[in-house]
């Protein structure tokens, strides 16, 4: 569809220098059944001279059969393409119309207002810079505005336009308005929804659409499309760290092996230094190679090829990436999931995930929570039913490159499909990943554990002290830190009590807590071990398995278990702080040792029995250990 | 930092990825061309997607036996020119009933020799996915479909079943028998094409020029008398106009304009000025308001 303009012939080369330079603007407008969307993009369409004549006797026709407002065209019947839209006066599906004026070209999204089609108006969402929402000014703000709203916050969309229409049957009433106004802001604010501009208008009247109108002399703002010709939407995805998707290898033949993909942020040059993530592999760009010629540099949306000075292995899902800030790869993640197919979300089924060029096999191993759009209120749930929206954790059958949806839309939106039907079922925004898979090249950080450990003067290490309560294990373990620090080894020691009042006060002493609180504390270990530290952990940390893990996630050698192998009855005569007592009168359940059992050591690396040795005693036979684990000299 | 894309170069990036997608993820894709200039623009930017190899897919074109002459000339010149591995399929049954615009009307013609033939061609190669030059603001419910459009075994289109599509994580898989259509052009306008033929200096068929060609005036139609199949009525004789065409196709069901652009400027500066939309020269979509939404789900592109 073309403007109509009264351009001279000899004019068209500036005109098309003129076109080129023209910003595009994509936006959706959204709101309920009868709010008046389609009316208004066919207002849009009509005022800026852009329907074609043929398209207006086609509108006059159809008005004939279908008129709703005597001596009004049905703009509506102008976009609603589908039949069953036409017959029943409703938008199914999304529809996308192009207009251009003197300023911007525009690419608009219209989205249906139904409940039923929320998977349309998502669908429309995704690719745009801007959504204008509709509301009755009668109705004001109701459900479907919120629903609309969040979709919209939930999709990252930066810029907001709330079109209140039909002022015209509130007689163009400032108070109304102020009052509309008012009531969206409060819930924008409880959304985080930014950059809201609110416009009174009258779609069917022309009223502050295309110019300001001397009905509503109250408002001063711009008109609808002055604003949309003006809002600036200005992304920084080229100023980001490189990404490239890596979507089709390219090999002609034998002498040339290429990468295509478009580029989702940055910037390349030949001579710069990347990572591929997963893997971590690392190269240097030789050629951006392109059917026009080679070029010097390529940024955020061109579609290149390049050609490494590496043969490294790449395949298509790969990302070719900035050398120092590669994306993060994960084997899990917390993502928002709009659900769109009538057969409900299956935690444990096994679906594909389709992100950036990646496909992998999803399964969404906990549901998390639901959220009610129209209230917000967080529900449970073991299923997700059509257009529902939850939150959820979900693992990869193997590790992916990502970047949270808020960075990167590319590389954080997913959709989910259907291993039979192939339906695209889900559509998903990552929020964080859940752990870096233990298989891949961390990030190389220039100062590493040797260095530290190196400043440090030391051999860092995990000491891990097991055994009952009582057994002296944090005596033990404070007298090897005093000796420790008195010969200037750097140390810290994590104790059951300290850090159950802090980091873990939220676990009691269910097995399934005695796990995570053992996790943490392992988590917590390998990181000070990584600052060079020498750690003292003093745990009862009952299970074999968690003392397992602990020790899994080092790497041999640093980590030394101590069993303080105490008896029983000693443990429970000693009783320092009479939690014996309470266990035995039943006051305290899952107490290890009387209801919660112990799990012996099968492979510790020295046993302590304080029944027999003084706790000096025993301290000293450890500083022994350490320097035959050359961890002190 | 590198200066940001212009609109064409957003366009034909989009373009270019939707390409590469296919030929990564389908087994057996084909590009339909039909030798107008939306499909010029198709093929130029599938020389681009996989340079420098050639797009790893054959051009498939469905001729209905009554094309305009120049059009066939043009076909078989760039695909020569272009190295393409190039396709012809004709409904051999409907040309044994002689079907054609003039004996049977343009609706008979189109189902037979055009819908179905793309059928039975998709079927005889087992195309699992399609490149279509379509373009949303072609027409309503063009405007509605995905750029991925699913098909079943049977080629329909349910526009009530559309798959989500968001970003550009597009989801092409299908079952055997099941296909995809792709309409790697959905965003483009018709000024946008004109302006990157312009800017690309990309050949198109000498048709969309101004010349001097034999019409007769038809219901309304200007008809460019192309061969001797052409029967006459007898108040009827072909005169000499100069005129153009906007969109080409079956030589009896396209009409010209009458115009004097000879050149892509002076048809870019004749288009700003016009108001009628580009199907208006094709007869084919009249019948009816949702036409080509019923002809979509029959399995017309």
């Amino acid at each position: 569809m073309l403007p109509r303009s009264d351009i001279k012939p000899g004019d068209v080369k500036a005109y098309l220098a003129d076109q080129e330079n023209k910003s595009l603007l994509r936006f959706l407008t959204c709101g309920s059944v009868d709010d008046g969307k389609s009316t208004l993009i066919g207002r849009l369409l009509y005022d800026s001279k852009l329907l074609f004549e043929d398209q207006l006797a086609t509108l006059k026709g159809q008005s004939q059969k279908t008129l709703k407002d005597e001596g009004e065209l049905d703009f509506a019947s102008l976009v609603d393409g589908l039949q069953a839209e036409r017959e029943q006066g409703i938008t199914i599906d999304v529809a996308y119309r192009f207009f251009a004026t003197d300023k911007r070209k525009f690419v608009v999204a219209d989205t249906p207002g139904h409940e039923q089609y929320t998977r349309n108006m998502a669908t429309g969402a995704s690719a745009c810079d801007l959504a204008v929402i509709l509301i009755d000014a009668r109705k004001g703000v109701i459900t479907q505005t919120r629903r609309h709203s969040y979709i919209v916050r939930l999709l990252g969309i930066s810029q907001v336009v709330l079109a209140v229409n039909k002022m015209d049957l509130v007689g163009y009433d400032e108070a109304r308005f102020d009052e509309i106004v008012a009531e969206f802001d409060s819930f924008a604010r409880e959304i985080e929804l930014q950059n809201v501009t609110a416009i009174p208008v009258s779609a069917l009247k022309g009223v502050n659409v295309i110019a300001a109108s001397d009905k509503t002399p109250w408002y001063s703002g711009p008109s609808l499309l002055e604003h949309l010709e003006t809002v600036d939407v200005w992304s920084d995805t080229a100023s980001a760290p490189l990404r490239l998707p890596v979507q089709w290898i390219n090999r002609p033949n034998l002498d040339f092996r290429g990468y295509s993909g478009t580029i989702s942020s940055g910037t390349v040059r030949p001579g710069d230094k990347i990572t591929v993530q997963p893997g971590g592999r690392t190269s240097t760009v030789e050629r951006i190679v392109t059917y026009g010629g080679d070029l010097e540099a390529a940024g955020a949306g061109e579609a290149v090829t390049l050609t490494l000075a590496d043969e490294i292995d790449i395949s298509r899902g790969d990302v070719i990436a900035a050398d120092e800030t590669p994306p993060e790869v994960t084997d899990q993640f917390a993502a928002h999931i709009i659900w769109m197919h009538d057969e409900p979300l299956l935690p444990e089924r096994s679906y594909l995930l389709r992100i950036g060029t990646q496909t992998v096999p999803a399964v969404i191993t906990e549901l998390k929570h639901k959220i009610n759009v129209n209230t917000l209120e967080q529900l449970a749930g073991k299923t997700l039913e059509l257009n529902e929206i939850a939150f959820c954790n979900i693992a990869l059958d193997r590790a992916i490159a990502y970047e949270p949806y808020a960075d990167n839309r590319e590389l954080g939106g997913f959709v989910l499909i259907d291993r039979i039907s192939n339906h695209t079922v889900g559509a998903g925004m990552i929020e964080f990943g859940l752990r870096r898979a233990t298989n891949l090249v961390w990030q190389e950080l220039h100062v590493d554990k040797s260095a530290r450990a190196l400043m440090n003067n030391q051999k860092p290490c995990v000491l891990w002290f097991t055994g009952l309560s009582g057994s002296g294990k944090s005596t033990v373990a404070n007298l090897v830190e005093r000796k420790l620090h008195a010969a200037n080894r750097r140390t810290y020691t994590l104790d059951g009590d300290n850090v159950r009042h802090g980091l873990n006060k939220d676990l009691g002493f269910t097995d399934a807590d005695r796990v995570e609180n053992i996790r943490r504390v392992a988590e917590v270990s390998r990181l000070m071990l990584d600052a060079g530290m020498i750690v003292l952990v003093s745990f009862i940390s009952p299970f074999r398995s968690e003392r397992r893990m602990a020790r899994d996630l080092v790497e041999g050698g640093e980590f030394l278990e101590v069993f303080v192998n105490t008896p029983l009855e000693v443990c429970e005569a000693r009783d320092p702080k009479g939690l014996y007592e309470k266990a035995r009168a039943g006051d305290i359940k899952n107490f290890t040792g009387i209801d919660s059992p112990y799990e012996e050591p099968e492979n510790a690396e020295i046993i302590i029995d304080t029944s027999t040795l003084s706790p000096d005693a025993a301290a000293d036979r450890i500083i022994e250990m350490l320097k035959d684990w050359r961890i002190v000299l | 930092m590198t200066a940001p894309l212009t609109h064409l170069q957003r366009l034909e990036a989009e373009s270019i990825y939707i390409m590469r997608e296919v030929a990564a993820e389908c087994e057996n894709p084909v590009m339909l061309y039909s030798i107008g200039k939306d499909s010029s623009v198709m093929l130029h930017l599938a020389m681009k997607a996989f340079y420098p190899s050639k797009p790893p897919f054959p051009l498939l074109h469905v001729d209905t036996t009554w094309k305009f002459r120049e059009m066939i000339e043009f076909r078989d010149r760039m695909a020569a020119e272009l190295g393409f591995d190039l396709l012809v399929h004709t409904n051999e049954a409907g040309v044994e009933q002689g079907v054609g615009p003039f004996s049977h009307g343009s609706a008979v013609h189109t189902d037979i020799m055009k819908t179905q033939a793309l059928k039975q061609a998709l079927d005889k190669y087992g195309f699992d996915a399609a490149f279509g030059g379509a373009r949303r603001d072609e027409e309503k419910s063009r405007a509605k479909e995905r750029i991925f459009s699913f098909r079943t075994r049977n080629h329909r289109w349910d526009p009530k079943t559309q798959r989500p599509e968001l970003w550009q994580a597009y989801n092409c898989r299908v079952a055997k028998g099941e296909s995809m259509r792709v309409f790697p052009l959905s965003n483009w306008t018709e000024l946008d094409i004109w302006q990157y033929i312009y800017q690309e200096n990309i050949p198109i068929v000498p048709l969309y020029f101004a010349g001097e060609r034999q019409i007769v005036e038809r219901d309304g139609s200007l008809i460019m008398v192309d061969d001797d199949r052409m029967p006459l009525e007898p108040d009827e004789a072909p005169r000499a106009m100069t005129v153009r065409f906007r969109t080409l196709g079956c030589y009896p069901l396209t009409g010209a304009v009458e115009s004097t652009a000879s050149t892509l400027e002076e048809i870019i500066q004749e288009m700003l000025v016009v108001t009628t939309s580009e199907r208006e020269g094709r007869v084919i979509d009249h019948d009816q308001g949702a036409s080509m939404e019923k002809k979509k789900q029959e399995g017309y592109f």
